[in-house]
């Protein structure tokens, strides 16, 4: 009877070390999958946009993902929560990616909207989606303004600004 | 072993030790197969031998395919296609055999739920069936990136960004899959992986247990007649072939299984050399360029119909945005075929035809997963994304009444 | 019999979905557009009937032409290197060697009389806007312009009908701008000039009779416009048999194993008919005992 308890813990003990051993070894399975260092420390992209002009949509690249900045014209109005001053001008500084399933909108001119080719979606010129299934606005990449230029992935005051008024409203 | 006797023959030697004559008795000459069936029995062999040719041909393809975002498209457009002797023939045979398995999976699968055979202890069948359909999927979709062209790149993107929408962990598990924040370099090797070994492994597994798990409640007839197939095994080893209810599995199952084969490959050869587009779409001929969208993204065509699915919904219903709805409904769509067995609550085994509610809910399954499909691949504009709506809607409700209907329609049968 | 039945019913269930996912819903994406028009009757500056005075042509060609454009079929090297020239007007101007062979006579009279409106590129230089295509109008008396159109005619050499001839057509027609990779031909403008010329990296061609399609190239070599409105890509004025040539070379280097391809599938096809067909009378012995 003793002897038989004592099997029993035995083997218990041994089936829980060898769990142990195994979620550890999923735990480094799971690690190896995950995005490299280099990968995620990898850009802080650096935008100058004193140059641009006005109403062209200009596209650059951070981490993969395209970012639209547009300098507004003297007619656009900025939106609050929304428009980045840099300077003396206003922009939006958006990621390019439309937040339904992903694909790049185009930039229409002429009636100053964003329109998404794969299912339709349309934004106005601040990314706020206007018509189809985008289910939020254009996302704001992290960004700081340092003088004329901007740092995308540095969370600037003024971006913590902006994220707070958002979220509050 | 009692007693050991040198071997008079090779036949011998090995049957010795290997036990050749049972074994051939169990696999083939005495494994029973209902005589009452039509060619449509034939797609499980149909589907070894698409198996076996995709295996083939992609050991070939990985002599010289390269997993690398800057040298993926050349290995397999140039070197591939151009320069290693007959590789575009294996390229060919491999993408066009891809897209034709699943076309027999689907058959393979609907002639299941047509005859009732995933019910009466055939659940197994069912489940393990539809565990390969999920593998056969998983395949697809990571061997549709390795040529790295714009719908590899662009359909990666899509599918994977589908995640995000798991509440919580959505964004950070994207990212984890694609191995960057973007679908790049880590997500192509890891995906390559998966392609050419742990997926076809676990195939290989799953085929292993799916032939398994036919052993013990015998393969469904035309009828959906149960018999002691024992009784009926006895009566045709006693001579009374043509008496009896069954038929071994070789040469008798086999010799039907091959001429079908014969002629579904004078098909398949047909669009392997003269009719591929459909399978090896032109725009996945340019390189990927992950800042440019093409004018139209969609998937392989099998997978067009659970995307129909998640696209439909494009609104918000009851403060759910469309986005969420729709993965909602995608999750439901891939998971609710598995479960068919406990959906279907009467007893009846016959062809759907013979069931007087069920052969209506069959045709419209059917009707409902071509417009799916259809649809799937037209641009959801205007009214398009409404007939998307609506099939995707017809998809949950006919999945929700399935018990019900099938519960009245055992009232019936038994009020009779 | 029964199994025929099953079998019209999934052929039909087959065929509806295929026709609606592949044949209609690219009718849907793909719109069909004008035919291709290799008389190019929008452009009408010069009366192209007149006849022309290729003796004639030779000198107006050289005192108009030659201090941009290289003529090395006529001995008349480049003015000056590929790379030179691209930095000096954007991108190389082309040798004119070739130009009487390939090129429309109505369009290439057109050309030389006002370059913009024959490439369609109105959109891109409009009139008086800032940017000028670096080939200004030649507003001859429409005899000139017909000599030097036959001049270039009198100099262009035959190419033969085989790769090496397409590919000098291409080269001729095409190389300025877009790559080659699977053939090795690299554009005579370098890359970054091209990129801020034309705005974008003109695509490499390798794989375009794939991506793209005869039936497609067709239209769109003809009139680039009409499939990508807005496109900086010129009209290129491309006689009909040139057009073939270009298209028949980016088949050889995109698609090399076409022959081996056909042939190939024949053999395959009689083969599995003859395995169907033995396949079919070994059931039917098999299965007649019973049966």
């Amino acid at each position: 009877m003793k002897d038989e308890s004592r099997r029993g813990f035995i083997g218990k003990a041994f089936g829980a070390v060898a769990a142990v051993g195994g979620v550890a070894s999923l735990l480094a399975m799971k690690k190896t999958w995950d995005p490299l260092p280099s990968v995620m420390t990898a850009g802080f992209t650096t935008v100058d946009v004193s140059a641009l002009e006005a109403n062209k949509l200009q596209i650059s690249v951070w981490r993969g993902k395209p970012i639209f900045i547009l300098k507004y014209t003297e007619d656009m109005k900025p939106t609050d929560g929304r428009s980045v001053k840099v300077g003396d001008h206003y922009y939006s500084v958006m990621i390019g990616l439309c937040t339904h399933l992903g694909c790049i909108p185009g930039y229409e001119e002429d009636n100053k909207k964003f329109k998404c080719a794969c299912h339709g979606g349309e934004y106005s010129a601040d990314g706020k989606q206007t018509f189809g299934p985008p289910p939020r606005p254009l996302d704001i990449p992290p960004y700081k303004i340092n003088g004329n230029t901007l740092v995308l992935g540095e969370e600037g005051p003024e971006y913590k600004a902006m994220m707070a008024k958002a979220g509050g409203a | 072993m009692a007693e050991f006797k040198p071997a008079d023959s090779m036949y011998e030697w090995f049957d010795q030790r290997l036990g050749i004559d049972k074994f051939v008795k169990v696999m083939m000459t005495e494994y029973w197969i209902p005589k009452n069936i039509n060619f449509l029995w034939a797609m499980g062999v149909l589907l070894t031998v698409m198996f076996t040719l995709l295996l083939v041909s992609g050991i070939f393809l990985l002599m010289y395919y390269k997993p690398d975002v800057n040298m993926a498209f050349d290995s397999v457009n140039y070197t591939i296609m151009q320069e290693v002797g007959y590789g575009w023939l294996f390229r060919h045979i491999h993408a066009v055999g891809a897209s034709v398995v699943f076309l027999i999976i689907y058959i393979h699968m609907f002639t299941g739920i047509y005859y009732g055979s995933y019910k009466k202890g055939r659940e197994m069948i069912w489940i393990s069936g539809m565990l390969l359909f999920m593998l056969f999927s998983a395949e697809g979709f990571s061997g549709y990136m390795l040529p790295w062209g714009q719908m590899s790149y662009w359909a990666a993107y899509v599918i994977t960004e589908i995640f995000g929408g798991i509440p919580l962990i959505g964004g950070d598990l994207v990212i984890w899959i694609r191995g960057n924040f973007y679908v790049a370099d880590a997500t192509l090797t890891r995906f390559f992986m998966l392609h050419v070994l742990l997926i076809p492994v676990a195939i290989l597994g799953a085929i292993v247990f799916h032939f398994y798990s036919l052993r013990f409640p015998h393969v469904n007839n035309e009828e959906g007649e149960f018999f002691d197939f024992d009784e009926e095994a006895t009566k045709y080893l006693e001579g009374d072939k043509k008496g009896s209810k069954v038929v071994p599995f070789w040469p008798v199952f086999l010799s039907k299984d091959f001429f079908v084969l014969g002629f579904f490959l004078l098909f398949f050869f047909y669009l392997v050399f003269f009719h591929y587009d459909f399978a090896m779409d032109p725009i996945n001929f340019d390189k990927a360029d992950g800042l440019k969208t093409p004018a139209h993204i969609y998937p392989e065509w099998y997978f067009l119909w659970s995307y129909e699915v998640l696209r439909g919904w494009f609104f918000e219903i009851a403060g759910v945005s469309g986005k969420d709805l729709g993965l909602m409904a995608f999750g439901f769509a891939n998971a609710i075929f598995l479960v068919l067995p406990w959906l279907d609550r009467s007893p009846m085994v016959k062809p759907a035809n013979q069931r007087p509610y069920f052969k209506y809910w069959f045709w419209l399954l059917i009707a409902d997963l071509m417009v799916l499909t259809e649809f799937g691949k037209l641009p959801p504009t205007g009214p398009n994304a409404w007939v998307g709506f609506g099939a995707s809607l017809m998809f949950l409700v006919l999945f929700i009444a399935l018990p019900f209907i099938t519960k009245a329609e055992a009232k019936k049968v038994e009020g009779k | 019999m029964k199994e025929f039945k099953i079998l019209a019913v999934l052929v039909a269930l087959v065929g509806i979905t295929y026709y609606g996912i592949e044949p209609y819903a690219h009718s849907v994406m793909h719109p069909e557009v004008a035919a291709a028009d290799f008389t190019f009757k929008d452009l009408k500056n010069v009366d192209t009937k007149l006849v022309g005075n290729a003796a004639n042509g030779k000198v107006l060609v050289e005192t108009n032409c030659v201090s941009c454009h290289g003529i090395e079929k006529a001995g008349n090297p480049a003015p000056m290197p590929a790379a030179d020239a691209a930095a000096a007007y954007g991108v190389t101007p082309p040798d004119l060697s070739h130009a009487g062979r390939i090129y429309d006579k109505n369009y290439l009279a057109n050309f030389i009389y006002d370059p913009v409106s024959a490439m369609h590129l109105n959109h891109k230089y409009p009139v008086g806007g800032a940017k000028q295509f670096p080939m200004p109008p030649f507003p001859l008396p429409a005899q000139d312009i017909m000599d030097m159109v036959a001049y270039l005619q009198s100099i262009a050499p035959k190419v033969a009908d085989d790769k090496a001839g397409h590919k000098a057509t291409f080269e001729a027609a095409c190389g300025r701008c877009h790559n080659m990779k699977y053939a090795s031909i690299e554009a005579t403008t370098p890359t970054d000039s091209l990129k801020t010329y034309m705005g974008a990296t003109p695509p490499d061609l390798s794989q375009h009779i794939k991506s793209r399609g005869e039936h497609y190239l067709h239209s769109f070599v003809n009139d680039p416009q009409v499939l990508l409105k807005g496109t900086s890509m010129p009209r290129v004025g491309l006689n009909e048999k040139a057009q073939e040539e270009v298209i028949a070379y980016m088949e050889e280097v995109g698609d090399s194993k076409k022959a081996e391809r056909e042939t190939i599938g024949l053999y395959v096809m009689i083969y599995t008919f003859i395995f169907a067909i033995l396949a079919y009378l070994w059931k039917r012995k098999i299965w007649s005992e019973v049966h």
